[in-house]
């Protein structure tokens, strides 16, 4: 839950505790919004000038772009929020084709009620997130939607990122034999959020995984030959099952996994368990898998366990010819299954 | 998790696969009940490693798969009334109705929510006192006890906006029915033990006199599975037909006899149809007349929906042990796991599903004996 | 049908009428019905489907299980390795 013991509303803002239709309509309720939280949580130089749009210096390399729009529920949940959940999750989308993270866009969309306490908390968690990144957020745009239209607060965030000549990284790139890393426990991020869902509480001290992997992701490379970490990719929605089905797809290849070597923890296990839900299809955000050419595995491996967010790293299968666009998994007592592609949302089951 | 993983151990499933080797000297047909019980042998690949004269047939033990469709049609109806709020367990939300299924009633503006327990319902219905609440109680024995405690308490707190569509249904008569149709190849049962933890397994003698055919309570890890397996092959081998307890850390003779008090008082025995299958003879239990205010179907008067099956879709056949999935022929052409005909291509371990899933990859034959 | 999970009760408590408790699942706690199991005692392990205690679990007999599993096919194995002893 938010701390907002010491938050304190900004003067002009007091006289409305919560976002009113005002907040987006370009008047001087909107200013005022713009004024006393975004631009003090985020200040740059380039979102201070307030312009149009944002002018920047561009470092030599190739650009990449990704965006991705924030709708979780709840806005706060254990070990993090909606804020930096925008901030790392496209960081993360940047980091995958081998990019450093540089800038930012930040666009809210509102509902009417939304008290500005928790509004601050969640810009603020955004610029620690981007502070921690080292990208900064240089344009924003806030529009507000009636109260019923939303669930108090949508974010989109887009990046920009500077990609190295000559490094080519893609989920197309795989060949049977390459090696599959991931860099730590399965399942944390979607747990902990279905932990919170009216009718499925329970009581667990699992917390989202949020964070940011792009110094993660320039270890890997770094301990690498050129090109021979053939893809990346964050595993979130869907989990690591769809991710792999992905990958399958579009490189053309089969892909085959240990069970028994899936770092799970304890508590996520025990939650799949209770609501019968496969930890290989439960959200991710702070997790990457990178699929390796074999004879470079371990040192990709050492280099990744030498950080912070990779500790828990291993290796939980390979890249095959055979079953192409298939994904098999090697079952605790020895035999196989195959694992489906997952059709939307796993649902829990009593079954 | 204690009394989990214990009962997962690769080496004590390796000498148990060697006994039942040792011991199956030709073939046998033997059904496992319960859905979860073939989740389980699907989930941990336990078919592959059996002896090729052991054939698993998965048994109509799965709600999901034997609600008729006129029920699930009930329930959508329902579900898309005004200021009504159905709440179910998630398994049912995928299932195909004759039209659409809870999901697109959801997308449409029905207030759709998916619990853990038929109390979490409750609890929403004494949040909710100007909404209508309600539950789509499915299931076997073993989901009975909740979504009775649950019509119970609504009527001894006098919950007058919580109600229960009630779909139940009940193992023994399901497995004299597959015993009793026609080309029946199902030799021996495993029973199911959440059932029995419930009901005991004082009802199977009965069975056993009757067609003399091993029925062996039996658990859901793979050690469990393996260990009935392993108890039928014997008495299969041996020519023998005996009701035995594979389960006892979870069963009892007698089962749990307040649970079976309360089932007595809220519930009575019905006919019941099974979707695929038809009607099976009080096969399933109604909210008896002392609680019939808290039966939805009344509340909402959808008593007068009926639904046709899909022609095309064989999955009674499937379920009886007839019929394998890719001999159907709707099977990955009218029918897919995305557009569902029947239910048993709905449930991931539904055989037809699983056939779907594994066809081309790992032999079908060797995986799923449907 | 029934997914069924084992957990061990840490709290028991009258709730308007209806006998609850806390069950630990391996590290997830949740709020579980007691009504069907009135003996259980803080500490026992007890089999959980949907929200609802179905059985105290028998530690005693699952011990036994495990054991005459161990137990398969150790006989042969010593036979075996006589004999390939002997040879």
């Amino acid at each position: 839950m938010p701390d907002f013991s010491n938050w304190s509303c900004p003067l002009p803002l007091r006289d409305f505790p919560n976002v009113v239709m005002g907040h987006g309509g370009g008047g001087r309720l909107s200013s005022e919004l713009i004024e006393n939280i975004f631009v003090p949580a985020f200040s740059n130089a380039t979102l201070t000038q307030l312009a149009d749009s944002s002018v920047l210096d561009r470092p030599t390399g190739r650009i990449a772009m990704s965006t991705d729009s924030f709708v979780v529920r709840p806005l706060f949940f254990p070990g993090g929020c909606i804020g930096d959940l925008a901030v790392n999750g496209t960081v993360n989308d940047l980091a995958m084709s081998g990019a450093r993270p540089l800038y930012l866009s930040a666009g809210f969309i509102l509902e009417e009620g939304l008290p500005l306490s928790h509004l601050a908390q969640i810009v603020d968690s955004m610029a620690k997130a981007a502070n921690a990144a080292g990208v900064t957020i240089v344009t924003g745009d806030t529009k507000v939607v009636e109260r019923g239209h939303g669930d108090g607060c949508y974010i989109n965030t887009s990046g920009v990122g500077i990609v190295p000549d000559g490094l080519s990284v893609a989920p197309s790139l795989v060949r049977p034999g390459d090696k599959i890393i991931v860099s730590g426990s399965i399942g944390d991020h979607g747990m902990a959020i279905l932990s919170l869902r009216e009718g499925l509480t329970f009581e667990t001290t699992i917390r989202s995984d949020c964070a940011a992997l792009h110094t993660l992701v320039e270890s890997a490379l770094a301990a690498a030959a050129s090109n021979a970490i053939r893809a990346m990719r964050d595993p979130t929605r869907g989990g690591l099952a769809a991710t792999l089905h992905e990958i399958a797809g579009a490189s053309d290849v089969g892909i085959e996994i240990d069970e028994s070597s899936l770092p799970v923890r304890g508590e996520v296990r025990s939650a799949c368990e209770l609501l019968g839900l496969d930890p290989l299809f439960v959200a991710n955000e702070g997790k990457m898998i990178a699929f390796v050419a074999p004879e470079h595995a371990d040192a990709v491996l050492a280099a990744m366990r030498r950080h912070p967010l990779g500790a828990e790293a291993v290796i939980i299968g390979r890249a095959v010819e055979e079953h192409p666009r298939s994904l098999v998994a090697k079952t605790a007592i020895g035999a196989l299954r195959v694992v489906a592609p997952p059709l939307g949302e796993q649902l829990p089951r009593i079954c | 998790m204690k009394y989990l993983d214990e009962f997962r151990d690769r080496e004590l499933a390796e000498r148990l696969l060697h006994e039942i080797r040792q011991t199956v000297t030709r073939p046998w047909t033997i059904m496992e009940v319960c859905g979860g019980q073939t989740h389980s042998i699907i989930r941990n690949g336990i078919h592959q490693l059996l002896p090729a004269e052991v054939e698993m047939v998965h048994g109509p033990g799965c709600p999901v798969c034997v609600t008729p469709l006129e029920v699930i049609d009930r329930a959508l109806a329902i579900a898309a009334t005004p200021n009504v709020i159905f709440c179910s367990f998630g398994d049912m939300l995928r299932v195909p109705g004759s039209e659409r299924d809870l999901f697109q009633v959801k997308s449409a503006g029905g207030d759709v929510r998916v619990v853990y327990s038929p109390l979490d319902a409750l609890q929403i219905a004494l949040k909710n006192p100007d909404k209508q609440i309600v539950f789509f109680g499915i299931g076997f024995e073993t989901t009975a006890p909740a979504n009775g405690m649950a019509v119970h308490q609504a009527k001894v707190k006098n919950i007058r906006n919580f109600s229960m569509l009630v779909s139940h249904v009940l193992v023994p008569p399901a497995i004299e029915a597959v015993l009793q149709s026609p080309g029946n190849r199902v030799q021996s049962f495993l029973a199911a033990g959440h059932v029995c933890s419930v009901m005991g397994y004082w009802q199977y003698p009965e069975i056993v006199d009757k067609f003399k055919v091993p029925i062996v309570v039996t658990g859901f890890e793979p050690l469990d599975i393996l260990e009935g397996i392993r108890r039928v092959v014997l008495q299969l081998e041996r020519g023998e037909a005996r009701v035995e307890n594979a389960y006892a850390r979870m069963v009892s003779h007698d089962g749990n006899r307040p649970a079976q008090d309360l089932l007595a008082e809220v519930f009575e025995v019905c006919d019941r149809s099974w979707r695929g299958i038809g009607c099976i003879p009080q096969s399933g239990w109604r909210l008896s007349e002392k609680y019939r205010d808290f039966d939805a179907e009344v509340r909402f008067d959808v008593g007068s929906i009926h639904s046709n099956e899909s022609t095309l879709c064989r999955s009674g056949d499937v379920l009886r042990g007839a019929l394998k999935p890719h001999e159907c022929p709707a099977f990955g052409k009218e029918c897919t796991p995305r557009h569902p005909l029947g239910a048993t291509m709905v449930s991931s371990e539904g055989a037809c599903a699983a056939y779907y899933n594994y066809g081309g990859i790992i032999p079908a034959e060797s995986l799923t004996h449907a | 049908m029934c997914l069924a999970v084992p957990g061990r009760v840490e709290e028991i408590v009258e709730k308007s009428g209806i006998l609850m408790g806390k069950v630990n699942f391996g590290g997830i706690v949740k709020d579980v019905c007691l009504a069907y199991v009135p003996e259980i005692a803080i500490g026992d392990y007890t089999i959980v489907h949907v929200g609802f205690a179905l059985t105290r679990i028998d530690e005693e007999s699952a011990l036994k299980t495990l054991e005459a599993f161990s137990k398969m096919g150790l006989l042969e194995e010593e036979f075996g390795a006589s004999e390939e002893a002997a040879s």
